[in-house]
């Protein structure tokens, strides 16, 4: 846990970079520092491992004020990534993940094996622990960056605009894999970024601030719809509904198989046991097992079996999705229905176009009640 | 591979010229100088050359690694403008204003070279230091690095290879004004050189200044290979 309580930091020249700071991280909680550039979430975020030095207040973390500790000892035990990366040339991608673990005086194979254990979990091959930094695309760096940081498995975590610096297509997939490995490893993290989807999406709680001070400590969801201020409104901007649409998972507002079809069986036999209402062009199909396999569209479909007809069979995807995700792979596959599976691809509901705009109408009107 | 090719023509050559030069025995009414001069005059170019380097690097290299240390940035500007003047005035200037200064003799000699040489090692110094990206000195000391792990462990394996380089630079320069050094009272193969100056016998001045290019060229190439050896893999890959 971290606890900052009124902290300031006024500069040597008389500047008041952050100013009466106060806001709690909880275990296992990623809190985004959120704001526009200058606004002091940089060095708040310094201030917890001591790069920069408190003016007033103090910083607890796991209960532990901060300045009981030396500040290489402090370091040492809080993960620390930055959006250059910075990784050391002259190392090798092991030895770089490493560094933390050897400066904290552990022995060199239980070194070796967590380097090579992270490697697995930022899903770079095994053979890269022996390659040089200059050898890796700028998306292998920063994952090794994130590897690094969590070389000698700290509970905290720091991060500075971790996936700033990469093309949108690698940030995407370095945020879901990062999110996904949250998930098991539950660090507590604070994770600075200007980029309110970014926000949205990894945090847990996001503190936005703004010259220096706090405006709004809050869950992205009240951020985007209980802004506190009109600085914060008009920061989120007047699309927070379609922002609030990463807020929301398939699973939660699909809906109901009402029909589903067993590819094994003929056109004319399945026609012949439905209602006329029933007969529709997009049912899906299904194997025995569950899983899914594609949608008929029984209006078209003329003898054989069910199976000889499937068609789009792409269009699905797991029930995690998220709305605006799902609304891009719509779009993009000109398809207004989405089978949506479980972990092991069996059919679980529908997601038609119609449930995403219900949602962002509930998300709006939600927010015009307050 | 080519690269040796051409060093060690260009080596033969100058072999070839000193060995035509040396065999001839006599040029019009003068003596060319014997095998065993050219050996004490290059044994005492080279003795100058390495001292003045060696000192120059003691001085140079804390010097301009000073200046990038936080306290001492104020003076960056003196330091290096300093080094930088040393360099401008004409290394004949700099000799013969050392004359006066310090008498006729080896020190005279010692004392000009090493401040002409200094700028390339101050300079390289300072910017071996500067040019390390400053994320990766950001990241070590996030992580827990003392000062003195960050100067071991990352600023030295990463500032090596360019402060060889200005120690190469300044040793090759010292080999050519080091033949200036006989004005003051020192010795060197520029006593060879010059009297063919003085004679004004072209070949007499090449018995002096091929051993000397090829004094250059060794050293030069003798420091390459340390530098590429003081290099880490990891900097010296392209992609």
């Amino acid at each position: 846990m971290i606890e900052l309580e009124n902290v300031s930091k006024i500069f040597q020249d008389g500047t008041v970079a952050v100013q009466d700071v106060s806001f709690q991280v909880e275990e296992g909680e990623l809190c985004v520092l959120l704001g526009p550039s200058g606004c002091g979430k940089t060095t708040t975020m310094k201030m917890i491992n001591r790069l920069v030095s408190i003016s007033k207040g103090r910083i607890l973390v796991n209960g532990m004020d901060i300045y009981d500790f030396q500040d290489t000892e402090l370091r040492r035990q809080i993960g620390y990534a930055i959006q250059e990366v910075g990784l050391f040339p002259h190392m090798t991608v092991g030895e770089n993940i490493e560094v933390v673990p050897e400066l904290r005086g552990w022995a060199k194979n239980k070194r070796r094996d967590r380097a090579a254990m992270l490697l697995e979990m930022v899903k770079l091959p095994p053979e890269f622990i022996d390659r040089y930094p200059k050898e890796l695309s700028g998306g292998q760096r920063q994952r090794i960056g994130v590897a690094r940081a969590l070389g000698a498995d700290p509970e905290v975590l720091l991060m500075d605009e971790p996936f700033g610096a990469i093309d949108p297509i690698t940030r995407v997939d370095l945020q879901n894999e990062f999110l996904k490995i949250q998930q098991d490893i539950r660090k507590t993290i604070v994770f600075v970024t200007h980029d309110i989807y970014e926000a949205i999406k990894m945090g847990d709680k996001i503190a936005l601030m703004n010259r220096g001070e706090l405006v709004q400590f809050d869950t992205p969801f009240n951020i985007l719809f209980q802004p506190s201020d009109s600085f914060v409104s008009s920061f989120v901007g007047r699309d927070r509904a379609l922002k609030g649409l990463q807020l929301i998972k398939g699973k939660e507002v699909m809906r109901e198989v009402e029909l589903s079809i067993g590819a094994s069986e003929t056109v004319e036999e399945l026609k012949g046991r439905l209602s006329p209402d029933q007969i529709r062009d997009e049912l899906p199909v299904v194997g025995k097992d569950g899983k899914f396999l594609g949608f008929i569209d029984l209006n078209k479909a003329q003898g054989g079996k069910v199976q000889d007809h499937l068609t789009h069979t792409e269009a699905a995807s797991n029930m995690d999705i998220v709305l605006d995700e799902a609304l891009s792979v719509m779009l993009s596959g000109e398809r207004n229905v989405l089978a949506l599976l479980d972990h092991e691809s069996r059919l679980q509901g529908l997601l038609a176009f119609s449930d995403i705009q219900r949602a962002l109408s509930e998300a709006d009107q939600w927010r015009d009640s307050l | 591979m080519s690269r040796k090719v051409v060093i060690l023509t260009f080596l033969a050559v100058l072999l070839a010229i000193t060995v035509w030069v040396t065999g001839k025995g006599k040029i019009g009414v003068y003596t060319t100088f014997s095998w065993e001069q050219i050996m004490v005059c290059s044994w005492q170019h080279l003795k100058m050359v390495v001292v003045a380097v060696v000192i120059g690097t003691l001085i140079g290299v804390p010097l301009g690694v000073l200046v990038t240390r936080p306290g001492f940035t104020g003076l960056t500007i003196p330091v290096i403008g300093g080094a930088n003047i040393g360099q401008t005035i004409p290394s004949l200037a700099v000799i013969a204003i050392m004359a006066p200064i310090l008498g006729f003799g080896f020190q005279s000699a010692i004392v000009a070279l090493v401040i002409y040489g200094l700028l390339p090692i101050v300079r390289n110094s300072y910017t071996s230091i500067k040019n390390i990206d400053p994320a990766i000195i950001e990241a070590a000391k996030g992580m827990g690095m003392s000062r003195g792990q960050i100067a071991r462990r990352i600023e030295l394996p990463l500032a090596r290879p360019v402060i060889m380089t200005g120690i190469r630079v300044s040793t090759v320069i010292s080999v050519g004004t080091a033949e200036l050094a006989v004005l003051v009272g020192g010795a060197g193969l520029g006593k060879i050189t010059l009297t063919g100056v003085f004679a004004r016998e072209t070949l007499i001045i090449l018995q002096g200044a091929a051993p000397t290019a090829a004094m250059a060229i060794i050293l030069g190439y003798i420091l390459e290979t340390v530098e590429d050896w003081m290099t880490p893999r990891g900097v010296k890959i392209e992609r």
